[in-house]
């Protein structure tokens, strides 16, 4: 034993709540309130995993956020991979694995890399197996590589929440700084929102010495807790705040124990505090990442926290003062401790040993470490060595709201420069080092906010100091040093990328994957980057850093999608009739993003049979079919006629009060965005009836000219879509089923001629009728207010028994409006395709009043003679239907050229064959001529028709 | 994300507005206009460095508005209704 518990202490533990959990597969005991790493630590278990690339064994570095090496899985119900083991709570029957080792950290099969290691320096992948083709070793490299695994057994506990929150004050990191800043905004009667990433606040003051206020710092911090709580103010502990957005939105994951998915804040507050504190760095020395060397800081927060006391002989490492602190406490605790100092004029120890103006050069050791080498050749005999080579303050939510960064020769580190509107730096983080400092940064932090009624706290203790000669990697160096742990990067490889040329900052991170670990480089950024320093004659700012971007740690995807997941990832517009289509077997599919009967009956090997079925008893007598999600956009106004022709591509303002007109919308680029009927009600009253998938575009579209060009008062436009439900009747039998019912209006052609509407009522409501037609057959809309449609609809279905009306769904209504020729944009036409490509050549050549797309339908562009254009494309009888997207070619010297393409393809059973739709080169021109058509390597014949292939003379209309 | 001031309805998400182009660029209207002045109209973009004055749309409520922001700092100068009605 080495590492053990002790048997007093630890004010993170409740000793009398024994838990158990299996690393590994071995069995850990450990107490409440130990983190996976500190049971871990009392156990003794000193290999937790196994580096990235070259299989290294590797320990417990810290005891927080940054920890490079500790990544386990942890399975079961709340399964998670990547966790690191620092920050993850031990529970009772919790099983973690080590990542990237098989079977086990102890025991890896992989170990046998690390001998080649010399032979796999940066980008040694890339360079090596570039021949004939990285895709044919990437799956093995890929295996030996890679950190945790996915468990398959893992079952969604529910969506996570997100909630948006708004305070005066946030502040960041409950620990001195945090508190203090929290309890002096308070008291100038401003809202405060305080987080944590820990359990429990206190930050650093939960394992450093401190007093404050003539209380002992627990007391203070559980003081100042209780009196925000009582003041109403909001405190999140388990939370991180990942990333600061634009204009200081801030965004905080807070994690649950009790089986909850996290939960996702979106703060805004008026004044950000950062009190984020700093991150200890590790020295540079051979063999740095062997097991059982870990961060001084670290030590000691084990030792006060979790009573676990890290080593027996323990060599303390430092250039600077803060380690003494943790060398006297674990000599107290009972090891054998030995500091060495880089420094020849440090400071005085009393319980360990000093060695001053000494550097480690080298820890011995395989699997942990056994002993260290100093820079002069001496040896000591060691179970464990603690590091501290400085500070970095934690500034990356500073940088990520793009402040500045100033290099302090003084501190050896970046600390916030130019300040941020709206964001104030406190504590650590700011480079404060005795408690007197912090306060006092809290203060400033937040003097502008108002008048505290309260005093700012005072440090009546021991105060800390924060000296520190920089203590770099350099390079030459002997052995193997490490930069990054988790991601394997050493001195040479910084070297390596130095020689050939990758010296920016943001390049040599790339090159060598400095820093690009799930650690994001907490504590090798710094480091590599003064190599590089070094390496290039720079000055450690001159490199400068990298770029910060959220998140700060790793946050689950469940809190950015939240309640985005399943049916709710992009929610379908429903019917009103749904339940009553589902009733009668509708099988539903999302078209244009409303959710509508693709067939009625008929499922998988029988749904194309019972589409045909449809289709064929629509022509025989008469079809029922649900178009509520056609558009009934209404414009009204004064001016609403001289509207609708600036929005058509047709002249609309000579149609007649009670008529319809077919007409096109489209780009200012002049290409076809929307077509459908514009129906007149009154002088000053129309109804855009445009695409069901296009509704919401055509909407904004008529909102933003009536706004930019015509004005409030000129026309008002009100979407009515969703208010009324349409009802399609049609068929040769048609008029014959709906004089069944008595609408109060002639059906008739002299009553209700085709592309007329009218008014008539049903039940007591109004509705209005339409003969509009896109099967070809004659046609009548009925539109009715959407919550009375279900009587209507039923007696519909009622009084078809008499005709053998048949209902159908949209693929039926697709084969009938494709016999027809008729277009659904989007499908038989693309974002090239012009009006008169459509054959709709007459507005163009007649129009003299402007319209939206105008000028783009005489560009040299538009006239060009070899467009794209609408036909209809035949097969032979028994052939099958041309593949919709197969290409018209054309050969010419042996090669293969497009002509165009089929755009819509069904099987016809009016007709008993196949028809198609296609937009081919010229044409208009080329009725009755044969083309090849191409599909994955098929070519088969076709022959060029007009787009009409059912009823060319339209008398169906009034049959 | 940032907050930009309907000057209809106050400070809003950002995601609850969609862009709608430069601010200024007036449609040339016939179909005679020259077609380089028409190209201009269709696909030239300022894409200042610093201010600029766009046209946005806040879905919430439909309205369109000019917005004047730094492109560079994100910083939202000014907000005003088409036609100059309402300001934020
Ligand atoms: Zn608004």
């Amino acid at each position: 034993m080495t590492a053990s518990r002790l048997t007093t202490g630890g004010s993170a533990i409740d000793r009398s709540r024994p838990i158990r959990f299996s690393f590994d597969g071995t069995n850990v005991e450990g107490f409440a309130g130990d983190t996976i790493a500190s049971a871990l630590m009392a156990n003794d278990i000193a290999v937790v995993g196994r580096s990235f690339k070259y299989h290294r064994p590797r320990g417990i570095w810290g005891a927080g956020v940054e920890e490079p090496n500790a990544l386990v899985d942890v399975g079961g119900p709340r399964a998670t991979p990547n966790t690191r083991a620092t920050t993850e709570p031990a529970r009772d029957g919790l099983v973690a694995k080590s990542v990237n080792a098989t079977p086990s950290a102890l025991a890896d099969r992989n170990a046998f890399l690390d001998r080649f290691s010399r032979f796999i320096p940066a980008a040694f992948y890339y360079k090596t197996f570039m021949w004939p083709d990285w895709h044919m070793f990437e799956p093995r490299i890929r295996a030996m590589a890679g950190l945790g695994e996915v468990d398959k057994g893992w079952t969604s506990p529910g969506s996570a929440d997100q909630i948006n929150h708004h305070c005066d004050v946030l502040v960041v990191g409950a620990g001195p700084a945090g508190l203090a800043a929290a309890k002096l905004a308070a008291g100038a009667s401003l809202s405060i929102t305080l987080v944590d990433d820990q359990q429990k606040p206190g930050g650093s003051l939960g394992h450093r010495a401190g007093e404050i206020d003539g209380k002992p710092a627990a007391i203070w911090i559980d003081e100042t807790i209780a009196e925000l709580a009582a003041g109403g103010h909001l405190i999140l502990p388990s939370t991180t705040a990942f990333g600061i957005y634009d204009h200081n939105l801030v965004g905080l994951n807070q994690r649950h124990f009790d089986g909850r998915r996290d939960t996702l804040w979106r703060v805004r507050p008026r004044q950000i505090v950062l009190a984020t504190g700093a991150i200890e760095r590790p020295l540079p020395f051979a063999n740095n990442d062997l097991p059982c060397i870990l961060s001084a800081d670290a030590a000691l927060a084990y030792l006060r926290r979790h009573a676990v006391l890290v080593g027996r002989r323990i060599v303390v490492a430092t250039n600077n003062d803060s380690a003494y602190e943790v060398a006297e406490a674990v000599a107290e605790a009972g090891a054998d401790v030995t500091l060495v100092d880089i420094r020849r004029d440090g400071m005085p120890a009393t319980k360990a040993r000093l060695v001053k103006g000494r550097a480690l050069a080298a820890a011995n050791g395989k699997l942990r470490v056994e002993g260290v080498t100093l820079d002069d050749g001496a040896r000591l005999d060691a179970d464990c060595v603690l590091v501290s080579g400085g500070w970095t303050p934690t500034i990356h939510l500073f940088g990520q709201a793009k402040g500045k960064l100033a290099w302090s020769e003084a501190r050896a580190a970046f600390l916030p420069g130019d300040p941020v509107d709206g964001i104030a730096v406190a504590g650590a983080a700011a480079g404060a080092v005795s408690l007197s400092e912090v306060f006092a940064g809290s203060q400033n932090a937040v003097a502008s906010l108002g008048q505290a009624k309260v005093v700012t706290p005072r440090s009546t203790g021991v105060e800390a100091t924060g000296g520190i000669v920089a203590a770099w990697p350099a390079p030459g160096s002997k052995g193997r040093i490490w930069i990054d742990y988790q991601n394997d990067v050493t001195v040479k490889d910084v070297e390596l990328a130095a020689r050939e040329n990758f010296v920016s900052v943001e390049h040599l991170k790339r090159y060598t994957t400095l820093g690009m670990a799930t650690d994001q480089g907490k504590t090798s950024n710094l480091p590599g980057l003064a190599l590089m320093a070094g390496i290039t004659g720079r000055t450690v700012p001159e490199v400068g850093t990298t770029t910060y971007r959220p998140p700060f740690t790793p946050v689950p995807l469940a809190s950015f999608a939240g309640a985005r997941a399943g049916e709710l990832m992009a929610p379908v517009r429903r019917l009103p009739l749904e339940n009553i289509h589902r009733a009668d077997g509708a099988v539903f599919q999302e078209y244009g993003g409303w959710l509508r009967p693709a067939h009625y009956g008929g499922r998988d090997a029988d749904a194309d049979r019972t589409i045909q079925d449809e289709a064929r008893r629509a022509r025989q007598s008469v079809a029922l079919f649900d178009g509520s999600t056609l558009g009934k956009i209404e414009v009204i106004g004064p001016r609403a006629a001289e509207f609708v022709d600036f929005l058509y591509y047709n002249t609309m303002s000579t149609l007649k009060p009670g008529h319809c007109r077919y007409g096109f919308m489209l780009s200012e680029n002049g290409v076809v965005f929307d077509d459908g009927v514009l129906v007149r009600l009154d002088e000053h009253r129309f109804v855009v009836s445009c695409s069901s998938s296009h509704v919401t575009a055509v909407h904004a579209r008529l909102e933003e000219w009536r706004q930019d060009r015509f004005g409030r008062g000129a026309v008002y436009i009100h979407n009515a879509t969703a208010e009324m439900a349409t009802l399609t009747v049609s068929g040769p039998n048609a008029r014959k089923l709906l004089e069944t019912l008595d609408f109060g209006l002639s059906l008739d052609d002299a009553g209700l001629p085709h592309m007329a509407t009218g008014h008539g009522n049903y039940g007591g409501d109004e509705v209005r009728i339409a003969r509009v037609s896109f099967t070809g057959d004659r046609s009548y809309e009925i539109s009715i207010r959407a919550d009375r449609a279900e009587p209507l609809w039923a007696h519909l279905r009622q009084a078809g028994q008499a005709f053998d009306a048949v209902v159908i769904g949209l693929e039926a209504l697709m084969i009938l409006r494709a016999e027809k020729g008729f277009i659904v944009i989007g499908k038989d036409t693309d974002g090239t395709t012009l009006p008169h490509d459509l054959g709709v050549e007459g507005p163009r050549a007649k129009r003299r009043t402007e319209f939206v797309g105008r000028r783009s339908l005489f560009t040299e562009e538009a006239s060009r003679d070899n467009r794209l254009q609408l036909v209809g494309l035949t097969v032979p009888q028994g052939d099958a239907p041309l593949p919709t997207g197969a290409h018209g070619i054309k050969r010419s010297g042996g090669r293969l050229r497009s002509q165009g393409f089929v755009t819509s393809s069904y099987q016809s059973p009016a007709l008993g064959r196949p028809i198609a739709l296609g937009l081919i080169e010229r044409g208009a021109a080329r009725h009755g001529e044969a083309i090849e058509i191409q599909h994955l390597g098929k070519v088969s014949t076709a022959t060029i028709a007009a787009p009409c292939a059912f009823d060319p003379a339209g008398d169906r209309l009034h049959a | 994300m940032q907050l930009f001031p309907c000057p209809f309805c106050g400070p809003r998400d950002e995601t609850e507005f969609h862009y709608g182009g430069d601010a200024g660029n007036v449609r040339p209207d016939g179909a005679d206009v020259p077609i380089e002045r028409w190209a201009d109209y269709l696909y030239l973009r300022g894409n200042p460095k610093g201010t600029a004055r766009e046209i946005w749309v806040h879905m919430s409520c439909g309205e369109f508005f000019v917005m004047e922001r730094d492109t560079v700092k994100h910083e939202v100068l000014s907000s005003t209704a088409l036609g100059g009605e309402h300001a934020a």
